[in-house]
């Protein structure tokens, strides 16, 4: 699915990450943990295609270097990367949003629109699955939202939009018990042979709700250290220092 | 049938305008003589000739405002023609400069209107003139008058001589007085009383505007109890050879009525350097002459090189109301020094005004306004919000509102705030599968919904596409 090889990627100019690679079949979730400012963020935003980041290397995609590419085009690819900090555009309706991207990616797919009826109807069934108020529908993209509505849209967008490989940057990050559960509820449905997942998160809470198949740990650039989802444990007991001073 | 069309062309032009193409053009430079010229061409009464000349003379001891923050080349009154023939016909589309049939398919215009966009003479003028029938028969059983202004001036001279320069005197301005002495056409129309016209007023202009001239005279009057909708401008860019383009709308509500005048202005913006584009300097003003009345400006400025224009409201009758509801494009090199004027006389008057200013690669667009309260205008109310957004960053945004209140009772907010679209936000959208360019028309689109919203619908859409047409290549 997603075969990452000696990626370098700087922002304005900084070198961030160093030679990375990193292997994701499909079916898999992976999650990677590290220290801040390690490049965590910095390596799911080249895999989306953002404007900040320079990169160069190979990010291979279903067999297809998409290095060259645009955001928008790796998005009607299948893959999805919900934010860290999801951004507010005001004066346009979540509903409108929602169903000019699920278009968008469809055109560029060489696919018919979407109908309506459809439309209405999985909108409705995938809020009433993440228990959201569908008020959210009529307001501004994020602006004004809460925590975990902003979360809670992110994980609502994702699944309206199917993706193959999906990226969630701190997913977890500032949520109640209540809404990490419907956030996990959301990417587990969405877990499946075909769907591979990418995780950064500081925090091991998620982990008792996402089954994770590898954790890697990201270092000065690289991945430093890949185990199973004991990892994440350990990290949790002894700190990055131990955990990197012991490999 | 080709020879019907004919003969239905012949007898259009008959009507109209064009007479004798070899004389239709006045020398360069402007003086008495090219004032007997134009009112002399076009037929005129005595009174309109002396009408003209007072205008004339007044123009001739008053200077060009330096006050906004535009910045031109001077002009030179004398080195243009003040009258000259209709635009050249052109005989196919194939004629037409692709650049603009691009934009046209790009609005979704469709074919035939596309050619009497691009002023091609053929059969589609046909259709229209049926349309225009049409409207014509169904306008006059309700004793509504939609008209040239100079037919107006022919055959409704009491109307006109009653109202004309009864909202922008002569000699109000130096782009007023002189579009007073040299206007070529325009538009009148006057709703009787308790009429609600039952059509926005709007295809037969684009229409009618095919061949005016760069100075245009509007007046619109609204009798007690009426109600009118008009839309000015058509949305494909129409070039202009011109570089001047000084008009002037009046618009005159009486007790009870309505007015809703929305505007669509795209005219050529010159290149990337400033070099051409139109200088649009417009004088827009509204009268709420009776008590209850209502006047509301839309406007979506994306064209001309300069904008000079700030559509006002004077308050005069108790309870009216105004409202000015703006958005404002520039990109390439343009300029646009836009705003409103509101003018409280009367008790118990309100005033709207909503100003989206979006600036782009090298466009500067400035925020003007002006709130007046006088001593009379008990509990007068005021709301002003003023968002400038930027794209890029070599563009410049500027807000200069200016309030002059002189009664204590006023209530009076003003709201201003500056934003840019961000890489994240763009990246954001991009993420959810948007392109470039459609990611900026919706965060632009979300910015100006306020102002969208007030447009008639079918307007709105052209509005719309416009606006993604006007900022196309002006990120990454």
């Amino acid at each position: 699915m997603l075969s990452i090889q000696n990626l370098d990627v700087s922002i304005a100019g900084k070198e961030v990450l160093k030679g990375l690679d990193l292997e994701l079949k499909a079916g898999e979730v992976h999650i990677i943990m590290g220290l801040n400012g390690t490049g965590k963020s910095t390596l799911l935003k080249a895999i989306a295609g953002s404007y900040e980041t320079s990169a160069q290397g190979e990010i291979n995609f279903n067999d297809e270097n998409i290095i060259e590419l645009t955001a928008d085009q790796r998005a009607s690819r299948g893959i999805f990367m919900s934010f860290q900090n999801p951004i507010e555009i005001p004066g346009v309706n979540t509903i409108y949003f929602l169903k000019t991207a699920i278009n968008e990616q469809r055109k560029a797919r060489g696919e018919e629109e979407v109908a309506s009826p459809l439309f209405m109807k999985t909108l409705k069934e995938k809020m009433e699955f993440l228990q959201m108020d569908k008020s959210i529908l009529q307001r501004s993209v994020n602006v004004g939202f809460s925590g975990g509505e902003k979360k809670k849209s992110e994980i609502l967008q994702m699944m309206m939009l199917s993706p193959k490989l999906i990226l969630l940057d701190e997913i977890d990050s500032g949520l109640d018990i209540d809404a990490l559960k419907s956030v996990a509820k959301g990417i587990n449905a969405l877990v499946s042979k075909d769907t591979s997942i990418l995780i950064v998160t500081h925090y091991n809470r998620l982990l008792e709700y996402v089954k994770a198949d590898r954790v890697h740990i990201l270092h000065e650039g690289k991945i430093v250290k890949s185990a199973d989802a004991s990892l994440a444990m350990e990290l949790e007991q002894k700190g990055y220092e131990d955990v990197l001073a012991s490999s | 049938m080709s020879t019907q069309i004919d003969s239905l062309l012949e007898q259009e032009y008959a009507l109209g305008f064009e007479t004798d193409i070899q004389n239709d053009q006045a020398p360069l430079g402007l003086n008495e003589d090219i004032i007997h010229f134009i009112s002399k061409k076009k037929e005129e009464p005595e009174w309109m000739l002396q009408w003209r000349l007072k205008a004339f003379r007044k123009w001739e001891k008053m200077d060009e405002p330096q006050w906004s923050s535009l910045h031109y080349p001077r002009i030179n009154y004398q080195a243009i023609s003040y009258y000259s023939a209709p635009k050249q016909k052109i005989n196919s589309l194939d004629e037409v400069d692709p650049q603009i049939l691009k934009t046209y398919e790009k609005l979704g215009i469709p074919l035939e209107e596309q050619k009497l966009l691009a002023g091609v003479a053929v059969d589609a003028v046909f259709d229209s003139v049926s349309v225009k029938t049409t409207f014509s028969e169904q306008l006059e059983a309700l004793g509504i008058i939609f008209c040239s202004i100079s037919e107006a001036i022919k055959n409704h001279a009491e109307l006109v001589q009653k109202y004309l320069a009864s909202v922008v005197p002569i000699g109000d301005n130096y782009f007023a007085c002189l579009n007073a002495a040299v206007f070529t056409d325009g538009t009148f129309a006057y709703i009787p009383p308790n009429v609600k016209c039952p059509m926005e007023l709007s295809t037969y202009f684009r229409i009618n505007a095919l061949n005016s001239g760069q100075f245009e005279r509007t007046l619109i009057i609204s009798d007690e109890g009426s109600y009118v909708s008009y839309n000015e401008g058509c949305s494909a860019p129409m070039r202009d050879e011109n570089q001047l383009h000084a008009a002037v709308v009046e618009l005159v509500a009486l007790k009870d009525a309505e007015i809703k005048y929305s505007t669509i202005q795209n005219w050529y913006p010159g290149d990337k350097e400033g070099k051409g584009g139109i200088y649009n300097f417009v004088t827009k003003r509204g009268k709420c002459l009776g008590d209850n009345s209502k006047i509301s400006w839309t406007q979506v400025e994306t064209g001309s090189a300069i904008t000079w224009k700030y559509p006002s409201c004077i308050l005069l009758g108790d309870n009216s109301r105004g409202e000015f509801y703006s958005v404002a494009i520039t990109s390439l090199a343009q300029q646009a020094d836009t705003g409103s004027k509101m003018i409280h006389l009367g008790k118990n008057t309100s005033s709207t005004i909503i100003s989206k200013g979006i600036s782009a690669m090298k466009g500067t667009n400035a925020y003007r306004g002006l709130i007046k309260i006088r001593p009379q205008a008990h509990k007068a109310r005021n709301f002003t919000q003023c968002d400038s957004l930027l794209i890029g960053s070599e563009c410049a945004a500027h807000t200069y509102p200016y309030l002059d209140i002189k009664n204590p009772s006023a209530q009076v907010e003003h709201e201003a705030t500056t934003s840019k679209i961000s890489d994240e936000q763009l990246f954001y959208a991009q993420s959810r599968g948007l392109s470039e360019e459609q990611a900026v028309s919706l965060i632009v689109n979300g910015f100006c919904k306020e102002v969208l919203n007030q447009l008639p619908m079918e307007f709105a859409v052209e509005a719309k596409a416009l606006l993604s047409i006007s900022l196309e290549g002006s990120v990454g």
